[in-house]
């Protein structure tokens, strides 16, 4: 079913997360493959998803830092994407997704001329991983196995330490996406914006491995 | 019902209320003291520029506001559906103003929503379902999706859709299914008042830094598993 969350889907994690609160580890890893709220059960799917928001927030007020794990099939979506971008750090590999309609909702509802969930290609430029990272949407890009998203979620438990929001880096981080908005304003694909972020030649990012990807973005904040 | 005559009802002792586009940011004055007002309007489709419109009024006024309870006025016909949104990750500009809200109670300042007419999916979570308390004035929808859109994520036909949404609490539009399973407080008749200085009141003798659905929806009788599986996963204390 997608990784959809239900009543019962959002009282297990929200169970788990009041679980770290008392226990208190070192962080919680949070593995995300969700299309989000499921529809079959659409009113107490949405109240889970907030309940889920809360509960994470709560963790995280609490000095526990709770790390995003996106590398399924289904990538991040729907409420599940906001809960994710409400985590420490996400950790996407490049064949997840993270957003927050899916592109055939979209097409859908506002016609295939604004977004073709056939094109594959364009789906990844838009929601994919690769995009997200260099974009800075994600702390990290993984490649696409569990070894890997192990040892980047080891490196980034012993990176964060605290991680605490207040209004000072909720104030730095809105005056960050206001800027961002300003600038990329009316762009509709992540060609545009990798070539407006000075990466020479976009159309070969698609391409690029792992490797790669993380050496480009050095470069591009170096 | 129209916005000035909600404000008007609202907040007969004043209010300066500004209106950019579809959001609602400003002052009000009650007998507790100065109260925040912010929301969407016209059922608002939430894009970056409303969510960062909304979170740059939270953090400002938790910044020079101590405590100042926040009143949130939702219309929202959920998140904007726009490849050039989800470009610069929508869902990142929605966390970020959930958390403003969430910042903000955890800096004292109490807060309610009340839905004015439309309450939709990601728009809903990001800032209305954050608040302390959710009210409902009568006859507003309360959804997650368009039935279309639905139909064709889960493959259901459309009729069956609309026919299951005529009767089904779990799956049907509606503030008071939202009520059974605690995420709504009340619906309202009318907006007025004694209800706003009440709610406001209320919330001030509570402490509200817990979540309190779960248990609203298992006491009210409409979300009974919810309760009962979250606490079977936590430790019994001394464990």
């Amino acid at each position: 079913m997608g990784g959809a969350v239900g009543e019962i889907h959002g009282a297990k994690i929200v169970g788990l997360l009041r679980r770290a609160l008392l226990e208190e580890p070192r962080a919680v890893l949070f593995l995300i493959d969700s299309g989000g709220v499921r529809l079959h059960e659409a009113n107490a799917g949405l109240i889970a998803i907030s309940e889920i928001m809360r509960a994470v927030l709560e963790v995280r007020a609490g000095g526990i830092p709770v790390l995003a794990l996106v590398g399924g099939s289904c990538g991040a979506f729907g409420g599940m994407g906001i809960v994710a971008k409400l985590c420490s750090a996400v950790l996407i590999s490049e064949e997840g997704r993270l957003a927050l309609s899916g592109p055939e909702v979209i097409e859908t509802v506002a016609g295939v001329e604004e977004f073709d969930s056939k094109d594959r290609a364009l789906v990844w430029r838009v929601t994919g991983g690769k995009h997200r990272y260099l974009m800075g949407d994600c702390a990290e890009l993984v490649e696409d196995d569990v070894a890997s998203f192990r040892e980047a979620a080891v490196a980034c438990v012993t990176a964060v330490t605290h991680d605490v929001s207040t209004l000072e880096s909720l104030q730095a981080r809105q005056h960050r996406l206001e800027q961002r908005i300003e600038r990329f304003a009316g762009f509709n694909d992540g060609l545009d914006v990798w070539r407006s972020l000075g990466i020479e030649q976009p159309e070969s990012v698609p391409m690029l491995d792992r490797g790669a990807t993380v050496a480009l973005k050095g470069r591009m904040e170096a | 019902m129209m916005l000035e005559t909600i404000l008007d009802e609202l907040f007969p002792d004043g209010h300066s209320v500004r209106l950019a586009g579809k959001t609602i940011t400003g002052e009000a004055a009650t007998p507790l003291g100065t109260v925040a007002v912010l929301g969407t309007t016209d059922a608002a489709a939430m894009d970056h520029v409303i969510a960062l419109g909304l979170s740059a009024f939270i953090l400002e006024t938790v910044a020079h506001h101590p405590e100042r309870p926040f009143v949130y006025l939702v219309d929202t016909s959920g998140q904007a559906l726009s490849r050039s949104e989800e470009l610069l990750c929508l869902n990142g500009s929605l966390a970020h103003l959930a958390e403003c809200v969430d910042l903000a109670r955890r800096r004292g300042h109490p807060s309610l929503s009340l839905v004015t007419a439309n309450a939709v999916s990601g728009g809903f979570l990001s800032y209305g379902l954050m608040a302390d308390r959710v009210f409902a004035l009568n006859d507003t929808q309360v959804r997650v999706m368009d039935l279309r859109a639905m139909s064709r994520v889960t493959k259901i036909e459309h009729e069956r859709l609309v026919e299951l949404a005529g009767h089904s609490p779990i799956f049907a539009p509606g503030a008071e299914n939202y009520v059974q399973m605690g995420a709504v407080e009340a619906v309202l008749g009318l907006p007025s008042a004694d209800w706003l200085v009440g709610a406001l009141t209320a919330l001030k003798q509570e402490a509200v830094l817990r979540d309190h659905r779960m248990e609203s929806g298992f006491s009210r009788g409409g979300r009974l598993l919810a309760k009962p599986i979250a606490l079977s996963i936590q430790p019994a204390p001394g464990t």
